[in-house]
């Protein structure tokens, strides 16, 4: 294999480059080059000059406007005030500007010294030659439809507009890169996964013209290519499988996930992408994959933090959204106007706000728990479900069946029924112990009435219990409260009045809580339900009571959700602490074994019931009928066992279905919230105006504006509009930046005034045009950039083209660059052979140091590393934890999504060496790509190495790295051979199995050397 | 300039030397390698090339301190039994607190609730000669009284802990920002070769009420990841993956570094990639920290009577421990040291709750003070003692204090601060900052004054705009410092 030859590649420069072409290439975004003559373009050259000074005073802001004196609009500019004029087109001495930015007083310098601005002496020669020129003003670029350049037939265009400006620059494109070289970056770029050498060496043969179409057709087919493309996609959106804020709770989303993969998989057209995102669940007819998409809106931060108030954090999720939109479709920083008019563009606050209001109508809560989310089976699941559902339907279709028998029995209970309720058989519990939290003293009765020494009444107390169930168990209890004369107001309760609150009702067997299911009562209070005694609400002072029945006997029925099987010791806890002395005075337990329902007799016997049964059987209506029909069979003790059995198939069905992928996803709600405009940002101040949804007011309005109000639906068919300037160019911009390392506008999330207006305008224009007369389609985008020349350029270049264009802006040659977070991982598992390439499912979770979490509460979280396939899956399935993102991936720059992140920072720290060397996944790796060596990679140290490289880098080792790494694994080799305990512990990192068959010391030296190659700058280098 | 444009130069200027190596010869990273053989932390290579120097080069002004060591307390002590005195609160305790005071103001879990006033829990006295008042359990920190300046008039705008601790460490309650110890690392680099300019170190309180910590609280947000702090943790790897894997003696692992390092050197000769000269300076600086880093752990080998002044057994992970390891740290040369005390969320049983924190903490502060001037260094180093916000005068369930932003007590001493002063006040229930409100942006603005840092000049260009610490507010607080 030839080096990589890169020196004599070469391209030839002219000794002397053009000033302009210069100062353009090596900074573009001051543009330095005080070039009397030089044509000046307001947007490149002034533009950027006076946002950064000016604006911030004489610009779009009202309030922050000082001097009444705007200088982003010529009109105002020009204008005469109080005999100054600001700029005089062609006259330098009469401008304002001039004198002022040359000012030698400080009182007069522009801008203000305090400012903590400084304008450069090129900066300055530029004002000054703009204003010799005449002061032309052009309309911010980003904000004027593009333009699509015409091409020539037979050029590709992206290589013609780049030349067109290389040769005006005096730079020409350098030659292609070798086949190895492509075959990795297309790998990385297209699939995110390295090529085999099998893979490389079959393109590097294949001499037929098209070989390179081919390979980049065969990537693109691949379902690999839609994780590729998600990755990108998953930052901006701030895709995470956790809430964010303080406890950082985990929320379903994943489905999300899988629909974008699916998404870039099946080429939906970018248009649909967009229109589903935003308003997936408005679509007519809308699909589940629809509604899944509609998730977007749900990725924002919540909190579960208590204290948290509603309108503080629905002020924040509306920000939140304000800023994704700007941020994933519109490249612009909406989020300045949250709080004032934006400082450099004409975002007004309410542009803000009347964003905001688009997405008023999603029902969600503000703070708390995110909800479960709609259900997102497979087809298999979908068909087991169904299959629960039928098997439900056949048991309740058994109890319903008739027969004489149950036609009789049915008879004589109608008949029982006739004379009033029944209640069941209740059996009196003796206790054998009854205390008070706060001091209540008690005496038992030999009947089991418990009576309260009341003689010091405590304001609240807490009653415990002890005692047995019946021999025959129970499956609910009933609490008899009982009046009687030493009672105050003959009682039962001890407060004045005779009243109590039981605030609630529990029990427990040992420390096991018996859950309950139902609470009923012979007579509830005005606001005293029975059933908030059943259900504990700490430090609530709601509950049962039976306000206005002093005096007389009451009795509260619970049921039991699980029935308590023979006799066993129990505790009842009676929490009354609603306060006042609202105490019970006397009372009674007793258990029943009567099968559920157990409910006080009026509530099992409801009037209707009673009243058909009481009616002459010839003469009841077929209501009546089917009521008592129903009714027989819903409390029969004869159907317990038929009740039973529809309750557990539910409940099989109920847990089969939670157990199902849920995805939260937009639903709609006709009660909107309100959205003001709030004045500083303050969500407690309400004095702003209520505003309805609208788009930025300075662009193309949608077509529905002022007829109705405009919906989501609205602002995704505005968002992808062909009189929209920006999306287009947002998305192939971010896309241009995931083939050539950095966007032909470099500002990734902001094309507006503070960005940087485009080198390769026209470029950028073309693309964005095409993409939208190609019907969104993204794969046709992918697919032009990375046939150009441009793309399969070396990214190596001379030493002069690399000081003229350090940051390859003219795109005389490619870029190189580390791989992201996750491509890292993915490269290392899939050379070693480990990697699980599934696509799609629920979040995985790879090793991850011990304690990691330590600072996560509410709850405590320990994390459990994934044992057998999900261990070893790609890096984009990682659990996305956004107060702890994954340490190894963070370390490696993965963000950690609570904002939108259009591009992540490429760092170097010693903490991805770290990583690299440490980290059990690598060291794992690395172990098995060294069992695979001395499998499958030949009989000598030489073969192997050879092997080694091949797979790892799709290349030979050349002669001194095999030599240094021989003397390694020689070294190694020696050292481990007589250190069998070394050797164990190395080849135990990670849960892969150990292979019995291959020897120790040999597996942990090219152990070693596997750890040598997966560290390498190379191997985690897209070049 | 753009960082991004700042970055390249800087590694454009790393990597000068580039040009004199070849496949073949050992040049300077071979020198730096060698330097791997020798004991830890004797001489530095490529690393010490590598190191960031910091944006603020040279100082806007005359710095008054080198380093930060920031120690809060998370989860909102309660100034009204910690360092704001407030008789009138105590006279008025149980009754209904001024509806004047508080109609229309942000409140946390008392929403709704009647409010009443809550005297305080704790008798208070003077201390030092300057008689600075504070509650009697902080008696320890109370013997270096006339080194505290006590700021009584702090505000935030965030009421809700996770909201807040990010308004306090980044000045935006915006996730994404970078925290204040990146900025300053930033600003000015650090003075370590061979640890991260910023570190964090966290402990729990034994009070049960631990609130979460997110990692974004010292994360670097956009500026680049080599200035997010760096968690020192107690159990574990101290650095996460610090240790070498099993098996693998420490000589293997220089092995393998060496030939990572020589590998990336040859194909750098080839590729010319400035990056590579970063990389092969953050492999020698990782291998640096797999040493540096335990014998920095390593407080057993204190004398007893430092262990004695801060009250911490080696290894326990306690605050004690954690304020020992910040001398050490700041002894090493770090530039931000910041420790996090948990449990301060004191909602109920404020009384048992701050005297169980006084025991955790008093001893430990005034040993940090106290051991950093017996070492000349107390001058040098700026400690900030503050919680994310304080705790209201009103009740909360008859013995406890909700979350409260409108007025609280932090604390500063050393480089550059006057001591034995206080500064601001609350109104006299201890509701509202109304004399001299210091606000989030303030402190901040005079932290990096003291630094020599002119928080208008410290920026760097995010989506379009230049951002600083400070946003767009902050004043020096000059009256506090000396």
């Amino acid at each position: 294999m030839p080096r990589l030859a890169v020196a004599a590649m070469a391209v030839s420069f002219p000794m002397v480059l053009p000033s302009v072409g210069l100062a353009a290439a090596s900074s573009p975004n001051t543009p330095g080059a005080n070039a009397p003559g030089r044509e000046i373009r307001f947007n490149r050259d002034i533009r950027p000059i006076l946002s950064d000074n000016c604006f911030h005073c004489h610009g779009f802001d009202q309030k922050s406007r000082k001097g009444d004196r705007r200088l982003d609009v010529r009109e105002d500019a020009l204008k005469e005030k109080e005999g100054v004029r600001a700029v005089v087109p062609g006259d330098l001495s009469a401008s304002e500007v001039h004198r002022r930015i040359h000012s030698q007083d400080a009182d007069e310098l522009m801008p203000p010294g305090k400012e903590g601005k400084k304008l450069t002496a090129e900066q300055k020669a530029l004002l000054d030659e703009w204003i010799k020129q005449g002061a032309p003003y052009e309309e911010h670029w980003s904000y004027v439809a593009p333009v699509k350049a015409a091409t020539q037939e037979g050029v590709h265009p992206v290589d013609e507009l780049i030349g067109r400006r290389l040769s005006k620059v005096g730079l020409k494109p350098a030659p292609e890169a070798d086949r190895r070289t492509l075959a990795r970056r297309l790998a990385f770029d297209l699939v995110g996964l390295p090529p085999t050498p099998e893979e490389v060496a079959a393109f590097e043969k294949d001499s037929a013209p098209g070989a390179y179409e081919r390979l980049v057709d065969r990537l693109m087919s691949s379902v690999h290519y839609g994780e590729r493309m998600a990755l990108p996609w998953l930052d901006v959106v701030r895709f995470a499988d956790t809430i964010g804020y303080h406890s950082d709770n985990p929320r379903n989303v994943w489905p999300y996930r899988d629909y974008v993969i699916r998404a870039f998989n099946s080429n939906k057209p970018f248009d649909q992408f967009t229109r589903e995102q935003l308003a997936g669940d408005l679509l007519p007819d809308a699909t589940v994959e629809q509604r899944v998409g509609s998730g977007f809106n749900r990725l924002l931060l919540s909190t579960e933090e208590g204290g948290a108030q509603a309108k503080d954090y629905e002020s924040r999720m509306l920000t939140d959204r304000v800023r994704a939109l700007g941020t994933v479709w519109l490249g612009q920083t909406l989020g300045c106007a949250q709080c004032h008019d934006h400082k450099f563009d004409p975002v007004s606050t309410r542009d803000f706000y009347t964003i905001g209001a688009f997405f008023a109508d999603i029902k969600e809560a503000a703070i708390g728990r995110r909800e479960q989310g709609m259900l997102v089976p497979s087809p298999e699941e979908e068909a087991r479900l169904k299959e629960h559902d039928s098997r439900i339907a056949e048991l309740k279709a058994a109890l319903q069946a008739g027969s004489p028998e149950r036609d009789a029995a049915q008879a004589e209970w109608e008949k029982a029924l006739s004379n009033g309720p029944v209640d069941v058989d209740w059996t009196p519990m003796v206790p054998t112990k009854v205390t008070g939290a706060k001091g209540s003293k008690f005496t038992i009765g030999e009947d089991g009435a418990v009576r309260v020494a009341y003689e010091k009444v405590p304001e609240k107390d807490t009653y415990q219990i002890t005692l047995k169930t019946p021999p025959g168990g129970a499956t609910g209890f009933r609490l008899e409260v009982l009046a009687e004369d030493g009672l105050p107001e003959k009682g039962p309760g001890l407060a004045a009045d005779g009243g109590f609150v039981l605030n609630h009702f529990g029990v427990k067997q040992g420390a096991t809580v018996l859950k309950l299911n139902e609470a009923s009562a012979t007579y509830e209070g005005k606001g005293q339900p029975a059933k908030q005694a059943a259900n504990e609400r700490p430090n609530d002072t709601s509950g049962w009571g039976i306000l206005g029945k002093a005096g007389t006997d009451q009795a509260i029925y619970l049921e039991l959700a699980t029935a308590l099987e023979g006799e066993k010791e129990i505790t009842v806890s009676l929490r009354q602490t609603a306060g006042k002395g609202q105490l019970i005075g006397k009372f009674r337990l007793q258990a029943t074994q009567v099968p559920a329902p157990v409910r006080a007799p009026h509530v099992q016997y409801p009037a209707p019931v009673l009243a058909a049964a009481k009616a002459d059987p010839a003469k009841r209506s077929e209501a009546q009928k089917t009521l008592l029909s129903n009714h027989f069979r819903a409390v029969s003790a004869k159907f317990a066992a038929d009740r039973r059995g529809i309750a557990d198939a539910t409940n099989a069905r109920d847990e089969y279905e939670k157990s199902l992928p849920h995805c939260l996803v937009s639903v709609h709600t006709d009660q909107k919230r309100t959205v003001r405009i709030l004045p500083r940002g303050d969500w407690q101040n309400e004095t702003g105006e209520v505003v309805e949804p609208a788009v930025l007011h300075f662009l193309p309005q949608p077509k529905a504006a002022g007829e109705r109000p405009l919906n989501r639906l609205d602002l995704a068919d505005w968002v992808v509009s062909r009189s929209n300037p920006l999306t287009a160019r947002v998305f192939v911009n971010r896309l241009w930046k995931q083939f050539f390392g950095i966007g032909l506008s470099k500002v990734l999330d902001d094309l507006g005034a503070q960005g940087e207006p485009p080198i390769h305008a026209e470029l950028l224009d073309w693309l964005a045009c095409e993409f939208m007369d190609r019907g969104w389609d993204v794969k046709h985008m992918v697919r032009l950039m990375v046939t150009s020349h441009a793309y399969r350029q070396v990214s190596t270049g001379s030493r002069e083209l690399l000081a003229k264009d350090p940051y390859n802006r003219e795109l005389a040659r490619q870029s190189r660059w580390r791989l992201d977070a996750e491509l890292v991982r993915d490269n290392a598992l899939s050379v070693s052979g480990l990697l699980v390439p599934v696509v799609g499912g629920a979040s995985v979770k790879p090793y991850q140091p011990e304690g990691y979490w330590e600072n996560l509460n509410f709850p405590q979280r320990t994390y459990e590393n994934d044992k057998g396939p999900s261990q070893y899956r790609r890096g984009m399935y990682t659990w996305w934890q956004r107060s702890y993102v994954q340490p190894s991936m963070l370390a490696l720059d993965a963000p950690t999504r609570e904002e939108c992140t259009a591009e992540r920072t490429r760092s170097n720290i010693p903490q991805q060496a770290l990583v690299l060397l440490n980290d059990p996944s690598y060291v794992e790796a690395a172990r098995s790509l060294a069992a695979r060596i001395l499998r499958e990679g030949g009989g000598s140290d030489a073969q192997r190495l050879q092997w080694a490289f091949a797979r790892v880098l799709q290349r030979a080792p050349y002669a001194d790295e095999a030599a240094h790494l021989s003397g390694l694994l020689e070294k190694h080799r020696g050292q481990f051979a007589s250190d069998a305990a070394a050797v164990d512990k190395l080849l135990g990192v990670g849960y892969a199995a150990r292979p019995a068959d291959l020897p120790g010391a040999d597996l942990a030296a090219w152990t070693s050397i596997c750890r040598v190659l997966l560290n390498l700058h190379e191997t985690i280098t897209r070049s | 300039m753009n960082l991004r444009d700042e970055l390249f130069q800087f590694q454009q200027q790393q990597s000068t030397r580039r040009a004199f190596l070849g496949r073949t010869s050992a040049g300077v990273g071979a020198m730096a390698l060698a330097s791997l053989m020798q004991p830890p932390g004797i001489s530095l290579g490529a690393a010490s090339k590598d190191k960031w120097t910091g944006v603020v080069n040279p100082l806007h002004f005359a710095r008054k301190a080198k380093r930060v060591i920031y120690l809060t307390m998370a989860g909102g002590p309660s100034h009204l039994e910690t360092f704001d005195y407030k008789p009138k609160l105590a006279q008025m305790h149980g009754e209904p607190m001024p509806e004047s005071m508080t109609k229309g103001k942000q409140i946390a879990q008392l929403q709704g609730s009647v409010l009443k006033c809550f005297g305080p829990q704790h008798e208070f006295q003077r201390f030092g000669k300057s008689g600075a008042e504070m509650c009697s359990l902080f008696s320890q920190i109370g013997s270096v009284a006339d080194e505290l300046c006590i700021v009584r008039s702090m505000r935030t705008e965030a009421i809700n802990h996770d909201p807040a601790h990010m308004f306090m460490n980044t000045g935006s309650q915006i996730a994404g920002r970078p925290s204040m110890g990146s900025w300053v690392t930033y600003g000015l680099g650090s003075d370590s070769t061979d640890l991260p300019g910023f570190v964090v170190l966290t402990s729990l309180g034994k009070g049960g009420q631990n609130q979460p910590i997110a990692a974004r609280q010292w994360a670097s947000g956009y500026l680049p990841s080599r200035f997010q702090g760096v968690h020192l943790r107690g159990k574990g790897d101290p650095v996460l993956y610090l240790t070498t894997p099993p098996g693998v003696s420490t000589g293997q692992q220089q092995d393998v570094v060496e030939a990572v390092s020589k590998l990336n050197r040859a194909h750098d000769a080839v590729v010319e990639d400035p990056e590579i000269a970063t990389r092969i300076a953050q492999y020698e600086m990782a291998f640096l920290m797999q040493a540096s880093v335990p014998e920095l752990m390593d407080v057993g080998k204190e004398p007893q009577s430092i262990l004695e002044l801060y009250g911490c057994t080696p290894g326990d992970g306690s605050f004690a421990s954690n304020c020992l390891l910040a001398r050490r740290l700041a002894e090493r040369g770090v530039r931000f040291i910041q420790l996090y005390h948990k449990d301060w969320d004191h909602h109920g049983g404020v009384k048992e709750g701050v005297e169980l924190k006084a025991k955790e903490i008093d001893r430990a502060c005034m040993a940090l003070i106290t051991d950093l001037k017996q070492r000349g260094m107390l001058e040098e180093t700026l400690i900030v003692w503050a919680g994310e916000f304080g705790r209201t005068p009103m009740s909360q369930g008859g013995s406890g204090r909700d979350h409260h932003n409108h007025g609280f007590s932090v604390w500063l001493a050393g480089g550059g601060i006057k001591g034995g002063i206080s500064y601001g006040a609350t109104d006299e229930l201890g509701y509202a900052a109304v004399e001299n409100p210091v606000e989030v942006h303030d402190l901040h603005a005079t932290m990096l004054h003291l630094l020599g840092v002119d928080h208008l000049r410290l920026t760097t260009r995010f989506q379009g705009r230049d951002f600083r610490l400070t946003d767009v507010h902050g004043k020096l607080i000059k009256p506090i410092v000396a």
